[in-house]
Protein backbone atom coordinates (compact mmCIF):
# COMPACT_ATOMS: atom_id res chain seq x y z
CA UNK A 1 0.00 0.00 0.00
CA UNK A 2 1.21 3.47 -0.72
CA UNK A 3 -1.03 6.39 -1.24
CA UNK A 4 -3.90 6.93 1.14
CA UNK A 5 -6.40 9.93 0.30
CA UNK A 6 -8.28 11.01 3.15
CA UNK A 7 -11.33 13.87 2.82
CA UNK A 8 -12.36 16.10 5.23
CA UNK A 9 -15.37 18.77 5.23
CA UNK A 10 -15.49 22.14 6.91
CA UNK A 11 -18.71 21.95 8.73
CA UNK A 12 -20.33 23.91 11.68
CA UNK A 13 -19.32 22.50 14.75
CA UNK A 14 -20.86 19.90 16.48
CA UNK A 15 -21.35 21.51 19.52
CA UNK A 16 -23.29 24.66 17.40
CA UNK A 17 -27.06 24.95 17.74
CA UNK A 18 -27.63 25.82 14.28
CA UNK A 19 -30.40 28.64 13.06
CA UNK A 20 -32.59 28.40 10.55
CA UNK A 21 -32.89 31.92 7.68
CA UNK A 22 -35.70 33.77 8.18
CA UNK A 23 -36.16 33.39 4.55
CA UNK A 24 -36.25 29.54 4.86
CA UNK A 25 -33.07 29.37 2.47
CA UNK A 26 -30.71 27.48 4.51
CA UNK A 27 -29.44 27.83 7.90
CA UNK A 28 -26.92 30.80 9.46
CA UNK A 29 -23.30 29.78 8.62
CA UNK A 30 -21.88 33.79 8.98
CA UNK A 31 -19.90 33.94 12.13
CA UNK A 32 -20.52 30.74 13.55
CA UNK A 33 -18.06 28.28 14.16
CA UNK A 34 -16.67 26.02 12.06
CA UNK A 35 -14.52 22.85 13.06
CA UNK A 36 -13.53 19.79 10.71
CA UNK A 37 -16.26 17.17 10.28
CA UNK A 38 -15.90 14.99 13.61
CA UNK A 39 -15.99 11.19 11.30
CA UNK A 40 -13.23 13.44 9.07
CA UNK A 41 -10.97 13.26 12.04
CA UNK A 42 -11.26 9.78 12.80
CA UNK A 43 -10.80 9.40 9.00
CA UNK A 44 -7.05 11.55 9.14
CA UNK A 45 -6.43 9.37 11.92
CA UNK A 46 -6.53 6.47 10.56
CA UNK A 47 -4.84 7.01 7.63
CA UNK A 48 -2.21 8.63 9.71
CA UNK A 49 -1.64 5.45 11.65
CA UNK A 50 -1.35 3.62 8.80
CA UNK A 51 1.35 5.85 7.86
CA UNK A 52 3.41 5.16 11.47
CA UNK A 53 2.73 1.44 10.74
CA UNK A 54 4.99 1.71 7.39
CA UNK A 55 1.52 0.64 5.81
CA UNK A 56 1.14 4.13 4.00
CA UNK A 57 3.46 5.96 2.51
CA UNK A 58 2.10 9.19 2.21
CA UNK A 59 -1.29 10.44 3.46
CA UNK A 60 -2.83 13.31 1.00
CA UNK A 61 -5.91 15.42 2.71
CA UNK A 62 -8.69 17.28 -0.04
CA UNK A 63 -11.32 19.23 0.56
CA UNK A 64 -13.73 20.49 -1.67
CA UNK A 65 -15.68 24.06 -0.54
CA UNK A 66 -14.98 27.89 -0.46
CA UNK A 67 -11.49 29.17 0.48
CA UNK A 68 -12.23 28.83 4.48
CA UNK A 69 -12.18 24.89 3.40
CA UNK A 70 -8.21 25.40 3.57
CA UNK A 71 -8.53 25.77 7.32
CA UNK A 72 -9.75 22.03 7.66
CA UNK A 73 -7.15 20.95 5.54
CA UNK A 74 -4.68 22.88 7.70
CA UNK A 75 -5.71 20.72 10.92
CA UNK A 76 -5.35 17.31 8.58
CA UNK A 77 -1.66 18.30 7.74
CA UNK A 78 -1.04 19.07 11.20
CA UNK A 79 -2.40 15.79 12.59
CA UNK A 80 0.23 14.10 10.24
CA UNK A 81 -1.27 14.47 6.88
CA UNK A 82 1.92 14.82 4.16
CA UNK A 83 0.18 17.15 1.78
CA UNK A 84 -2.83 18.94 0.75
CA UNK A 85 -5.34 19.26 -2.41
CA UNK A 86 -7.74 22.09 -2.37
CA UNK A 87 -10.54 22.02 -4.69
CA UNK A 88 -12.33 25.04 -4.63
CA UNK A 89 -16.33 25.43 -5.39
CA UNK A 90 -17.02 29.10 -5.32
CA UNK A 91 -19.57 29.99 -1.89
CA UNK A 92 -22.62 30.64 -3.83
CA UNK A 93 -21.96 27.24 -5.76
CA UNK A 94 -20.87 25.29 -2.84
CA UNK A 95 -24.86 25.08 -1.72
CA UNK A 96 -25.95 23.09 -4.09
CA UNK A 97 -22.92 20.67 -4.46
CA UNK A 98 -24.04 17.22 -3.63
CA UNK A 99 -22.06 14.13 -2.76
CA UNK A 100 -22.66 13.18 -6.24
CA UNK A 101 -20.28 15.53 -7.10
CA UNK A 102 -17.19 15.41 -4.42
CA UNK A 103 -17.64 11.73 -5.34
CA UNK A 104 -16.48 12.76 -9.03
CA UNK A 105 -13.97 15.12 -7.60
CA UNK A 106 -12.42 12.39 -5.20
CA UNK A 107 -12.23 9.41 -7.89
CA UNK A 108 -10.88 11.65 -9.98
CA UNK A 109 -7.96 12.59 -7.58
CA UNK A 110 -7.43 9.34 -6.05
CA UNK A 111 -6.78 8.25 -9.84
CA UNK A 112 -4.44 11.36 -10.68
CA UNK A 113 -3.13 10.86 -7.38
CA UNK A 114 -2.50 6.88 -7.73
CA UNK A 115 -3.95 6.23 -4.45
CA UNK A 116 -4.52 2.77 -2.80
CA UNK A 117 -6.88 3.72 -0.42
CA UNK A 118 -9.60 6.38 -0.19
CA UNK A 119 -10.56 6.99 3.32
CA UNK A 120 -13.59 9.37 4.19
CA UNK A 121 -15.92 9.59 7.37
CA UNK A 122 -19.27 8.34 7.29
CA UNK A 123 -21.25 10.93 7.00
CA UNK A 124 -21.26 15.03 7.29
CA UNK A 125 -22.95 16.04 10.31
CA UNK A 126 -24.38 18.79 8.43
CA UNK A 127 -26.33 17.54 6.12
CA UNK A 128 -26.10 13.88 6.97
CA UNK A 129 -26.12 12.42 4.02
CA UNK A 130 -23.79 9.32 4.64
CA UNK A 131 -23.30 8.69 0.76
CA UNK A 132 -20.40 10.17 -0.63
CA UNK A 133 -17.43 7.14 0.40
CA UNK A 134 -20.23 4.77 -1.05
CA UNK A 135 -20.29 6.57 -4.26
CA UNK A 136 -16.97 7.31 -4.90
CA UNK A 137 -16.27 3.52 -4.75
CA UNK A 138 -19.04 3.08 -7.45
CA UNK A 139 -17.41 5.64 -9.72
CA UNK A 140 -14.31 4.09 -9.53
CA UNK A 141 -15.47 0.44 -9.18
CA UNK A 142 -13.88 -0.13 -6.05
CA UNK A 143 -14.60 -2.70 -3.46
CA UNK A 144 -16.52 -0.08 -0.12
CA UNK A 145 -15.75 -0.60 3.33
CA UNK A 146 -18.73 1.39 4.92
CA UNK A 147 -18.91 2.21 8.79
CA UNK A 148 -15.72 1.08 9.57
CA UNK A 149 -15.27 -0.03 13.39
CA UNK A 150 -11.65 -1.97 12.28
CA UNK A 151 -9.18 -1.74 9.78
CA UNK A 152 -6.66 -4.76 9.34
CA UNK A 153 -4.33 -5.23 6.16
CA UNK A 154 -3.91 -8.38 4.90
CA UNK A 155 -1.79 -9.94 2.27
CA UNK A 156 -4.69 -10.26 0.20
CA UNK A 157 -6.08 -6.79 0.59
CA UNK A 158 -7.90 -5.89 4.10
CA UNK A 159 -10.17 -7.11 6.64
CA UNK A 160 -12.81 -4.91 7.65
CA UNK A 161 -14.87 -5.10 10.85
CA UNK A 162 -18.34 -2.68 10.14
CA UNK A 163 -20.84 -1.30 12.69
CA UNK A 164 -24.24 -2.62 11.02
CA UNK A 165 -28.09 -2.66 12.71
CA UNK A 166 -27.86 -5.65 14.69
CA UNK A 167 -23.77 -5.68 16.10
CA UNK A 168 -20.92 -6.08 13.94
CA UNK A 169 -19.61 -7.61 10.65
CA UNK A 170 -16.74 -8.62 9.08
CA UNK A 171 -15.92 -8.28 4.85
CA UNK A 172 -12.78 -8.38 3.27
CA UNK A 173 -12.09 -6.62 0.37
CA UNK A 174 -9.06 -5.88 -2.42
CA UNK A 175 -7.55 -3.18 -2.98
CA UNK A 176 -7.53 -0.29 -3.62
CA UNK A 177 -10.72 0.31 -1.87
CA UNK A 178 -12.55 3.02 -0.42
CA UNK A 179 -13.92 3.08 3.29
CA UNK A 180 -15.74 5.05 5.84
CA UNK A 181 -15.11 5.71 9.61
CA UNK A 182 -17.54 5.12 11.85
CA UNK A 183 -17.14 6.72 15.72
CA UNK A 184 -15.30 3.88 17.11
CA UNK A 185 -12.51 3.58 14.81
CA UNK A 186 -10.34 5.49 16.68
CA UNK A 187 -9.48 8.43 18.71
CA UNK A 188 -8.39 11.27 16.77
CA UNK A 189 -5.04 12.72 18.08
CA UNK A 190 -4.97 16.51 19.00
CA UNK A 191 -2.64 18.84 16.82
CA UNK A 192 0.13 20.04 19.15
CA UNK A 193 1.21 23.66 18.69
CA UNK A 194 5.08 22.30 16.82
CA UNK A 195 2.86 20.21 14.69
CA UNK A 196 0.53 23.50 13.82
CA UNK A 197 3.36 25.19 13.26
CA UNK A 198 4.86 22.58 10.43
CA UNK A 199 2.06 22.11 9.05
CA UNK A 200 1.96 25.74 7.69
CA UNK A 201 5.06 25.25 5.39
CA UNK A 202 3.52 22.09 3.81
CA UNK A 203 2.33 21.51 0.47
CA UNK A 204 -1.36 22.71 -0.64
CA UNK A 205 -2.31 22.74 -4.15
CA UNK A 206 -5.22 24.90 -5.22
CA UNK A 207 -7.75 23.21 -8.37
CA UNK A 208 -11.10 23.86 -9.46
CA UNK A 209 -13.86 21.22 -10.45
CA UNK A 210 -13.44 22.10 -13.98
CA UNK A 211 -9.61 21.31 -13.99
CA UNK A 212 -10.49 18.38 -12.95
CA UNK A 213 -13.17 17.53 -15.72
CA UNK A 214 -16.34 16.99 -12.87
CA UNK A 215 -19.79 18.95 -14.37
CA UNK A 216 -21.18 20.57 -10.92
CA UNK A 217 -24.38 21.51 -12.09
CA UNK A 218 -26.95 21.11 -9.13
CA UNK A 219 -29.13 18.15 -8.95
CA UNK A 220 -31.32 19.46 -6.69
CA UNK A 221 -33.28 22.56 -5.91
CA UNK A 222 -33.50 23.73 -2.30
CA UNK A 223 -37.33 24.14 -1.74
CA UNK A 224 -37.31 25.73 1.58
CA UNK A 225 -35.40 24.90 4.81
CA UNK A 226 -37.07 24.89 8.06
CA UNK A 227 -37.30 25.07 11.65
CA UNK A 228 -38.49 21.08 13.14
CA UNK A 229 -41.75 21.37 15.19
CA UNK A 230 -41.08 22.54 18.48
CA UNK A 231 -42.18 20.09 21.43
CA UNK A 232 -44.86 21.61 24.34
CA UNK A 233 -42.83 22.34 27.10
CA UNK A 234 -43.34 19.07 29.90
CA UNK A 235 -43.71 19.46 33.47
CA UNK A 236 -41.32 18.01 36.05
CA UNK A 237 -42.73 15.26 38.65
CA UNK A 238 -41.65 15.60 42.38
CA UNK A 239 -41.32 11.68 43.05
CA UNK A 240 -41.37 8.21 41.78
CA UNK A 241 -44.91 8.15 42.99
CA UNK A 242 -46.25 11.21 40.86
CA UNK A 243 -43.90 9.50 37.94
CA UNK A 244 -46.09 6.03 38.42
CA UNK A 245 -49.19 8.57 38.08
CA UNK A 246 -48.55 10.20 35.02
CA UNK A 247 -47.37 6.91 33.34
CA UNK A 248 -50.84 5.70 34.24
CA UNK A 249 -52.82 8.68 33.03
CA UNK A 250 -51.09 8.45 29.49
CA UNK A 251 -52.01 4.62 29.27
CA UNK A 252 -48.43 3.81 29.52
CA UNK A 253 -49.07 1.46 32.32
CA UNK B 1 -41.64 14.37 -25.19
CA UNK B 2 -41.66 10.43 -25.15
CA UNK B 3 -39.18 10.28 -22.22
CA UNK B 4 -41.40 12.95 -20.38
CA UNK B 5 -44.35 10.80 -20.60
CA UNK B 6 -42.65 7.70 -19.93
CA UNK B 7 -41.82 9.63 -16.56
CA UNK B 8 -45.58 10.12 -15.54
CA UNK B 9 -45.74 6.97 -15.25
CA UNK B 10 -44.64 6.33 -11.64
CA UNK B 11 -42.83 2.86 -10.78
CA UNK B 12 -41.74 2.09 -8.25
CA UNK B 13 -38.70 -0.85 -6.46
CA UNK B 14 -38.52 -1.11 -3.47
CA UNK B 15 -35.52 -3.13 -2.48
CA UNK B 16 -36.23 -5.56 0.70
CA UNK B 17 -33.79 -6.06 3.21
CA UNK B 18 -34.19 -9.46 5.02
CA UNK B 19 -32.18 -12.18 6.41
CA UNK B 20 -33.03 -15.12 4.93
CA UNK B 21 -35.20 -16.08 7.53
CA UNK B 22 -37.60 -13.35 7.86
CA UNK B 23 -38.21 -9.95 6.28
CA UNK B 24 -36.76 -6.61 8.25
CA UNK B 25 -39.79 -4.74 9.55
CA UNK B 26 -38.57 -1.22 8.05
CA UNK B 27 -39.31 -2.63 4.30
CA UNK B 28 -42.61 -2.56 5.40
CA UNK B 29 -42.11 1.21 6.15
CA UNK B 30 -40.62 1.57 2.99
CA UNK B 31 -43.58 0.21 0.91
CA UNK B 32 -45.53 2.97 2.52
CA UNK B 33 -43.31 5.90 1.31
CA UNK B 34 -43.53 4.03 -1.64
CA UNK B 35 -47.62 3.94 -1.80
CA UNK B 36 -47.03 7.69 -0.67
CA UNK B 37 -45.00 8.30 -4.20
CA UNK B 38 -48.02 6.62 -6.41
CA UNK B 39 -47.88 4.23 -9.08
CA UNK B 40 -46.91 0.70 -8.99
CA UNK B 41 -44.39 -1.17 -6.18
CA UNK B 42 -42.53 -3.83 -7.38
CA UNK B 43 -40.52 -5.21 -4.62
CA UNK B 44 -36.79 -6.99 -5.22
CA UNK B 45 -35.65 -9.63 -2.71
CA UNK B 46 -31.96 -11.22 -2.93
CA UNK B 47 -30.15 -13.41 -0.86
CA UNK B 48 -28.75 -16.31 -0.33
CA UNK B 49 -32.09 -17.93 0.16
CA UNK B 50 -35.38 -15.48 -0.50
CA UNK B 51 -38.53 -17.89 0.38
CA UNK B 52 -39.61 -16.31 3.58
CA UNK B 53 -38.87 -12.83 2.33
CA UNK B 54 -40.51 -13.31 -0.83
CA UNK B 55 -43.42 -14.78 0.27
CA UNK B 56 -44.30 -12.02 3.14
CA UNK B 57 -42.75 -9.38 0.61
CA UNK B 58 -45.67 -10.68 -1.65
CA UNK B 59 -48.55 -10.41 0.43
CA UNK B 60 -48.07 -6.92 1.30
CA UNK B 61 -50.66 -4.55 0.75
CA UNK B 62 -49.96 -2.73 -2.44
CA UNK B 63 -47.17 -5.04 -3.91
CA UNK B 64 -47.10 -5.17 -7.01
CA UNK B 65 -44.49 -7.49 -7.97
CA UNK B 66 -41.76 -9.13 -5.72
CA UNK B 67 -38.99 -9.71 -8.22
CA UNK B 68 -36.66 -12.96 -6.72
CA UNK B 69 -32.91 -12.99 -6.75
CA UNK B 70 -31.84 -16.23 -5.17
CA UNK B 71 -28.14 -16.45 -5.44
CA UNK B 72 -24.68 -17.53 -3.49
CA UNK B 73 -23.45 -14.37 -4.89
CA UNK B 74 -25.73 -12.31 -2.38
CA UNK B 75 -23.98 -13.88 0.68
CA UNK B 76 -23.63 -11.21 3.23
CA UNK B 77 -25.60 -8.68 0.57
CA UNK B 78 -22.38 -6.75 -0.13
CA UNK B 79 -23.14 -3.30 -1.91
CA UNK B 80 -20.84 -5.40 -4.51
CA UNK B 81 -23.26 -7.96 -5.47
CA UNK B 82 -26.11 -6.19 -4.68
CA UNK B 83 -25.73 -2.98 -7.25
CA UNK B 84 -25.58 -5.03 -10.26
CA UNK B 85 -28.48 -6.77 -9.74
CA UNK B 86 -30.78 -3.50 -8.95
CA UNK B 87 -29.27 -1.96 -12.30
CA UNK B 88 -30.16 -4.88 -14.12
CA UNK B 89 -33.77 -4.52 -12.83
CA UNK B 90 -33.73 -0.86 -13.45
CA UNK B 91 -32.67 -1.21 -16.88
CA UNK B 92 -35.07 -3.80 -17.43
CA UNK B 93 -38.04 -2.21 -15.96
CA UNK B 94 -37.61 1.06 -15.60
CA UNK B 95 -38.58 2.72 -12.41
CA UNK B 96 -38.83 6.03 -11.48
CA UNK B 97 -38.20 5.51 -8.29
CA UNK B 98 -35.96 3.26 -6.41
CA UNK B 99 -36.03 2.48 -2.36
CA UNK B 100 -34.64 0.88 0.62
CA UNK B 101 -35.16 1.56 3.98
CA UNK B 102 -32.41 4.23 5.77
CA UNK B 103 -30.63 0.98 7.36
CA UNK B 104 -27.42 -0.07 7.75
CA UNK B 105 -27.84 -2.20 4.34
CA UNK B 106 -30.17 0.22 2.74
CA UNK B 107 -27.46 3.64 3.32
CA UNK B 108 -24.62 1.48 2.07
CA UNK B 109 -26.36 -0.27 -1.18
CA UNK B 110 -28.28 2.83 -2.53
CA UNK B 111 -25.59 5.56 -2.64
CA UNK B 112 -23.45 3.10 -4.48
CA UNK B 113 -26.57 2.32 -7.12
CA UNK B 114 -27.29 6.12 -7.34
CA UNK B 115 -23.57 6.95 -8.64
CA UNK B 116 -23.77 4.18 -11.01
CA UNK B 117 -27.20 5.67 -12.40
CA UNK B 118 -25.35 8.93 -11.90
CA UNK B 119 -28.28 10.71 -9.82
CA UNK B 120 -27.86 12.12 -6.79
CA UNK B 121 -29.29 10.36 -3.84
CA UNK B 122 -31.88 11.45 -1.21
CA UNK B 123 -31.23 10.12 2.37
CA UNK B 124 -33.67 9.40 5.09
CA UNK B 125 -36.87 11.06 3.81
CA UNK B 126 -39.38 11.65 6.66
CA UNK B 127 -42.26 12.50 4.14
CA UNK B 128 -42.86 12.45 0.25
CA UNK B 129 -44.55 15.57 -0.95
CA UNK B 130 -44.98 14.75 -4.49
CA UNK B 131 -43.17 12.33 -6.63
CA UNK B 132 -40.12 14.95 -7.02
CA UNK B 133 -40.40 16.54 -3.66
CA UNK B 134 -39.22 15.11 -0.48
CA UNK B 135 -38.65 15.99 2.70
CA UNK B 136 -35.85 15.15 5.15
CA UNK B 137 -33.89 16.45 7.97
CA UNK B 138 -30.24 18.36 8.38
CA UNK B 139 -27.64 19.36 10.70
CA UNK B 140 -28.86 16.40 13.50
CA UNK B 141 -32.61 17.12 12.79
CA UNK B 142 -32.49 20.45 14.04
CA UNK B 143 -33.72 21.58 10.08
CA UNK B 144 -35.87 20.28 8.05
CA UNK B 145 -35.19 20.04 4.14
CA UNK B 146 -37.49 20.27 1.47
CA UNK B 147 -36.10 19.68 -1.94
CA UNK B 148 -36.66 18.95 -5.35
CA UNK B 149 -34.96 16.34 -7.59
CA UNK B 150 -34.09 17.16 -10.75
CA UNK B 151 -32.72 13.51 -11.77
CA UNK B 152 -34.51 11.62 -14.11
CA UNK B 153 -35.12 8.41 -11.71
CA UNK B 154 -35.32 9.20 -7.86
CA UNK B 155 -33.21 6.53 -5.65
CA UNK B 156 -34.00 7.44 -1.96
CA UNK B 157 -34.04 5.92 1.37
CA UNK B 158 -36.64 6.13 3.83
CA UNK B 159 -36.36 6.67 7.57
CA UNK B 160 -38.44 3.75 8.59
CA UNK B 161 -40.12 5.42 11.86
CA UNK B 162 -41.76 8.55 10.06
CA UNK B 163 -44.05 5.73 7.46
CA UNK B 164 -46.44 3.48 8.68
CA UNK B 165 -45.51 -0.20 7.87
CA UNK B 166 -47.67 -1.11 5.06
CA UNK B 167 -50.68 -4.06 5.87
CA UNK B 168 -48.79 -7.85 5.93
CA UNK B 169 -51.59 -8.94 4.49
CA UNK B 170 -54.14 -8.61 1.73
CA UNK B 171 -51.65 -8.37 -0.68
CA UNK B 172 -51.34 -10.47 -4.09
CA UNK B 173 -47.97 -9.15 -5.92
CA UNK B 174 -46.84 -11.66 -8.65
CA UNK B 175 -43.38 -13.49 -7.98
CA UNK B 176 -40.93 -13.55 -10.91
CA UNK B 177 -37.56 -14.41 -11.25
CA UNK B 178 -35.36 -11.04 -11.31
CA UNK B 179 -33.31 -10.35 -14.37
CA UNK B 180 -30.64 -13.24 -14.34
CA UNK B 181 -26.95 -12.48 -14.27
CA UNK B 182 -23.46 -13.22 -13.21
CA UNK B 183 -23.20 -10.62 -9.58
CA UNK B 184 -20.41 -12.20 -8.06
CA UNK B 185 -18.53 -9.41 -7.18
CA UNK B 186 -14.04 -10.64 -6.78
CA UNK B 187 -13.63 -6.94 -5.23
CA UNK B 188 -15.41 -8.00 -1.74
CA UNK B 189 -16.28 -10.95 0.24
CA UNK B 190 -18.61 -11.57 3.34
CA UNK B 191 -16.61 -13.58 6.58
CA UNK B 192 -19.25 -12.89 9.14
CA UNK B 193 -21.43 -11.63 11.31
CA UNK B 194 -21.59 -11.18 15.32
CA UNK B 195 -24.85 -10.20 16.59
CA UNK B 196 -25.76 -8.22 19.88
CA UNK B 197 -28.05 -11.09 21.24
CA UNK B 198 -31.15 -10.05 22.90
CA UNK B 199 -34.53 -11.57 23.72
CA UNK B 200 -35.86 -8.21 23.74
CA UNK B 201 -37.96 -6.21 21.00
CA UNK B 202 -35.34 -4.75 18.23
CA UNK B 203 -35.14 -1.07 19.05
CA UNK B 204 -36.24 0.48 15.55
CA UNK B 205 -39.29 -0.92 15.96
CA UNK B 206 -40.19 -1.31 20.08
CA UNK B 207 -43.26 1.00 21.33
CA UNK B 208 -40.89 1.39 24.69
CA UNK B 209 -37.68 2.20 24.97
CA UNK B 210 -35.51 2.72 28.50
CA UNK B 211 -32.30 4.09 27.43
CA UNK B 212 -29.16 5.23 29.43
CA UNK B 213 -26.42 7.17 29.48
CA UNK B 214 -23.09 8.42 31.05
CA UNK B 215 -24.80 8.51 34.46
CA UNK B 216 -25.10 4.55 35.09
CA UNK B 217 -21.62 4.65 35.28
CA UNK B 218 -20.72 0.94 34.63
CA UNK B 219 -21.82 -1.87 32.03
CA UNK B 220 -22.99 -3.37 35.58
CA UNK B 221 -25.54 -0.55 36.32
CA UNK B 222 -27.01 -1.38 33.00
CA UNK B 223 -29.15 -4.06 34.80
CA UNK B 224 -31.04 -1.60 36.96
CA UNK B 225 -32.50 -0.63 32.89
CA UNK B 226 -32.87 -4.02 31.85
CA UNK B 227 -34.89 -4.69 35.23
CA UNK B 228 -37.09 -1.88 34.07
CA UNK B 229 -37.20 -2.32 30.52
CA UNK B 230 -38.91 -6.22 31.44
CA UNK B 231 -41.76 -4.36 32.89
CA UNK B 232 -42.49 -2.56 29.85
CA UNK B 233 -41.42 -5.22 27.30
CA UNK B 234 -39.23 -2.48 26.35
CA UNK B 235 -35.94 -2.43 24.12
CA UNK B 236 -32.68 -0.81 25.98
CA UNK B 237 -30.76 1.89 24.34
CA UNK B 238 -27.95 3.73 24.79
CA UNK B 239 -26.37 7.18 24.38
CA UNK B 240 -22.86 8.06 22.75
CA UNK B 241 -21.43 8.72 25.82
CA UNK B 242 -22.71 5.41 27.49
CA UNK B 243 -21.20 3.20 24.43
CA UNK B 244 -17.58 5.35 23.87
CA UNK B 245 -17.37 4.20 27.99
CA UNK B 246 -17.81 0.45 26.90
CA UNK B 247 -21.00 0.11 28.79
CA UNK B 248 -22.95 -1.61 26.16
CA UNK B 249 -22.32 -2.40 21.92
CA UNK B 250 -22.51 0.28 19.59
CA UNK B 251 -25.58 -1.11 18.24
CA UNK B 252 -27.73 0.48 20.83
CA UNK B 253 -26.86 4.02 20.23
CA UNK B 254 -29.26 6.35 19.70
CA UNK B 255 -28.88 9.14 17.71
CA UNK B 256 -27.55 11.32 14.53
CA UNK B 257 -25.16 8.77 14.01
CA UNK B 258 -26.79 5.80 15.50
CA UNK B 259 -30.33 4.58 15.07
CA UNK B 260 -33.24 6.55 14.85
CA UNK B 261 -36.50 5.29 17.23
CA UNK B 262 -39.92 7.24 17.55
CA UNK B 263 -41.17 5.39 20.50
CA UNK B 264 -44.74 5.98 21.96
CA UNK B 265 -42.74 6.01 25.44
CA UNK B 266 -39.07 6.66 25.57
CA UNK B 267 -37.22 7.08 28.99
CA UNK B 268 -33.89 8.76 28.81
CA UNK B 269 -32.04 7.41 32.27
CA UNK B 270 -28.89 9.24 33.01
CA UNK B 271 -28.60 11.19 29.63
CA UNK B 272 -28.07 14.64 29.57
CA UNK B 273 -29.41 15.25 26.01
CA UNK B 274 -26.78 16.52 23.63
CA UNK B 275 -27.97 17.79 20.41
CA UNK B 276 -26.83 14.59 18.49
CA UNK B 277 -28.71 12.25 20.90
CA UNK B 278 -32.08 13.58 20.75
CA UNK B 279 -31.64 14.04 16.84
CA UNK B 280 -32.44 10.01 17.51
CA UNK B 281 -35.53 10.32 19.60
CA UNK B 282 -37.22 13.50 19.50
CA UNK B 283 -40.32 12.11 17.63
CA UNK B 284 -41.16 10.10 20.57
CA UNK B 285 -44.64 10.36 21.65
CA UNK B 286 -43.58 10.77 25.27
CA UNK B 287 -40.20 11.11 26.53
CA UNK B 288 -39.48 10.81 29.98
CA UNK B 289 -36.05 11.93 31.92
CA UNK B 290 -34.48 10.85 35.11
CA UNK B 291 -31.70 13.12 35.63
CA UNK B 292 -30.00 14.87 38.76
CA UNK B 293 -29.36 17.84 36.91
CA UNK B 294 -32.40 19.79 36.94
CA UNK B 295 -30.44 21.77 34.32
CA UNK B 296 -30.00 19.13 31.53
CA UNK B 297 -30.91 19.80 28.58
CA UNK B 298 -33.29 16.74 28.09
CA UNK B 299 -35.86 18.00 30.17
CA UNK B 300 -36.52 20.35 27.59
CA UNK B 301 -37.57 18.21 25.45
CA UNK B 302 -39.02 16.13 28.33
CA UNK B 303 -42.80 15.35 28.83
CA UNK B 304 -42.19 14.18 32.08
CA UNK B 305 -39.10 15.12 34.29
CA UNK B 306 -38.08 13.50 37.77
CA UNK B 307 -34.79 15.06 38.98
CA UNK B 308 -33.49 12.42 41.21
CA UNK B 309 -30.28 9.76 41.69
CA UNK B 310 -30.95 7.27 39.01
CA UNK B 311 -29.81 4.44 41.42
CA UNK B 312 -32.18 4.87 43.62
CA UNK B 313 -35.29 6.65 40.74
CA UNK B 314 -35.05 2.95 38.86
CA UNK B 315 -35.43 0.87 41.09
CA UNK B 316 -38.17 2.28 42.77
CA UNK B 317 -40.21 2.62 39.82
CA UNK B 318 -39.32 -0.77 38.55
CA UNK B 319 -40.60 -1.40 42.21
CA UNK B 320 -44.22 0.17 41.79
CA UNK B 321 -45.36 -1.26 38.28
Amino acid sequence: MARVLVGVKRVIDYAVKVRVKPDKTGVVTQGVKHSMNPFDEIAVEEAVKLKEKKLATEVIAVSVGPAQSQEVIRTALAMGADRGVHVEVPAAEYDLLQPIHVSKILAKLALDEKADLVILGKQAIDDDANQTAQMTAAVLDWPQGTFCNKIEKTDAGLTITREIDGGLETIKTKTPAVLSADLRLNTPRYATLPNIMKAKKKPLKKVTAKDLGVDTTPRIEVVSVEDPPVRKAGATVADVDALVAKLKEGGHV
Amino acid sequence: ILPFQLQRCKSTLVVAEHNNEALNPITLNTISAAKKIGGDVTVLVAGTKCGPASEAVAKVEGVTKVLVAENAAFKGLTAESVTPLVLAAQSQFKFTHILAGASAFGKNVLPRVAAKLDVSPISEIIDVKSEDTFVRTIYAGNAILTLKSKDAVKVITVRGTNFPPAAATGGSGAVEQAPAGDYASSLSEFVSQELTKSDRPELTGAKVIISGGRGLKSGDNFKLLYDLADKFGAAVGASRAAVDAGFVPNDLQIGQTGKIVAPELYIAVGISGAIQHLAGMKDSKTIVAINKDPEAPIFQVADIGIVADLFKAVPELTGKL
